[in-house]
């Protein structure tokens, strides 16, 4: 399988740091430098759908791929505007596509779970080409209340075209199931059945437990991946690793040796967009040119439950 | 303990390159300018040092409040 074109879509808002000190106890300087944000863009009076199509319209444009040539949709999201049907169902007459799709739930390793599907799909010859839409509305269930959380996060929606070929030579996978660190929960609804039901609950986020399970499962995943086939860390021309926070992409480069140029970041523009980071930087380096044929790239991606996911890419 | 201490000390001179004679068990990481990230990073080398893991969680305000907490998990 193989990556044939890239899209990505952003809110038009942009929230800087110091447009969130106005409600909350904060200030750029404590933000950037405990993540290296300075702004990050929020849904305002568009919808995640709108965002959604955007991206996956420009990756078809990218790939040069018909929406007809499609044979599946897979959307990967958090928590999209409707439960059912799925988004990967309600973008697909914006795009022109009438196919199978679905809505998957990987947290911030969603993208790189979606590959993983789409592999599948592919190789059992139950699909040519695939469209992978990730999409994220983190600002609808941060909790703008707690600084320590809500300013880490914003919207976005990245997405990349797959079909037949060599390119994605290995996808791995991690987790260590851990529901107390990281967590968010849906409305309980209104059974009149149900006892003592749960409230909804806004993300919350242990900060300095996530950080230890990024760094240290994100090095040591990198270094399996690069040992099973052979490969030293500056062999890799791009490390895209999932932007959470740029404290954690500083930490696992120096463990890995090697130079900032090959550790592209965008989080000081979009904050963490949870799936939808890995994407969006992809797309913004294919169209800076800089994918070239030949370019090897490691996708790296860790969060919610907790788990990570780690692709080894030759373009 | 007092290993302890000193392997903590150790690890906020290389991190932060601060002077060793600074850091006092009643310092507070505030004014050594360590911030949480900095002491989930230094936890993750301790936790490989000491052999232990160590959930981190809020109220660490002081060097010593780090050594009891490390302290807690090798005897524990």
């Amino acid at each position: 399988m193989k990556i044939l074109g890239t899209g990505s879509a952003l809110p038009k808002k942009v929230v800087k740091n110091d447009d969130l000190a106005a409600f909350l106890d904060t200030n750029d300087e404590w933000i950037s430098t405990r993540t290296g944000i300075r702004e990050r863009r929020v849904l305002s009076d568009e919808t995640l759908q709108s965002l959604a199509e955007r991206a996956g319209k420009a990756a078809l444009e990218n790939a040069g791929v018909a929406p007809e040539e499609i044979d599946y949709v897979l959307v990967t999201t958090v928590q999209a505007e409707t439960m059912s049907p799925a988004l990967a169902c309600d973008i697909q007459n914006a795009i022109g596509l009438k196919c199978m799709g679905m809505d998957i739930n990987g947290g911030c390793t969603g993208f790189i779970a979606a590959l993983a599907v789409a592999e599948g799909l592919i190789a059992s010859g139950r699909a040519k080409k695939i469209l992978i839409v990730s999409a994220e509305a983190l600002s609808r269930f941060a909790d703008w209340t707690d600084r320590s959380t809500c300013v880490l996060f914003g919207d976005a929606a990245g997405a990349a075209v797959v079909g037949e070929g060599e390119g994605i030579k290995d996808i791995r996978f991690a987790s260590e199931p851990r529901r107390d660190v990281l967590c968010a929960s849906t409305p309980p609804g209104n059974s009149p059945f149900a006892v003592d039901p749960a409230p909804a609950q806004y993300l919350k986020m242990q900060g300095q437990e996530v950080y230890k399970f990024a760094v240290s499962h994100s090095f040591r995943d990198i270094r399996e991946m690069l040992a099973y086939h052979d490969l030293q860390p500056e062999d890799i021309d791009f490390y895209v690793l999932h932007q959470a926070n740029m404290r954690i992409l500083e930490a696992v480069r120096t463990r890995l040796k090697v130079d900032e140029g090959c550790f592209p970041h965008n989080i000081e523009r979009t904050g963490n967009t949870s799936s939808a980071t890995i994407p969006v930087l992809l797309d913004e380096l294919n169209r800076a040119g800089k994918l070239k044929p030949g370019c090897r790239v490691i996708l790296n991606a860790f969060g919610a439950g907790l788990c990570t996911g780690t692709a080894y890419l030759e373009l | 303990m007092d290993n302890v201490f000193e392997k903590i000390v150790e690890t906020i001179v290389d991190a932060k390159g601060i002077d060793a004679a600074s850091v006092k068990p009643e310092s507070t990481f505030k004014d050594l300018n360590v911030d949480s990230l900095d002491i989930a990073e230094m936890v993750m080398t301790l936790e490989d040092e000491f052999g232990i893991t160590i959930e981190l969680e809020e109220g660490i305000a002081t060097v010593q409040d780090l050594v009891n907490l490390i302290n807690e998990r090798i005897a524990g």
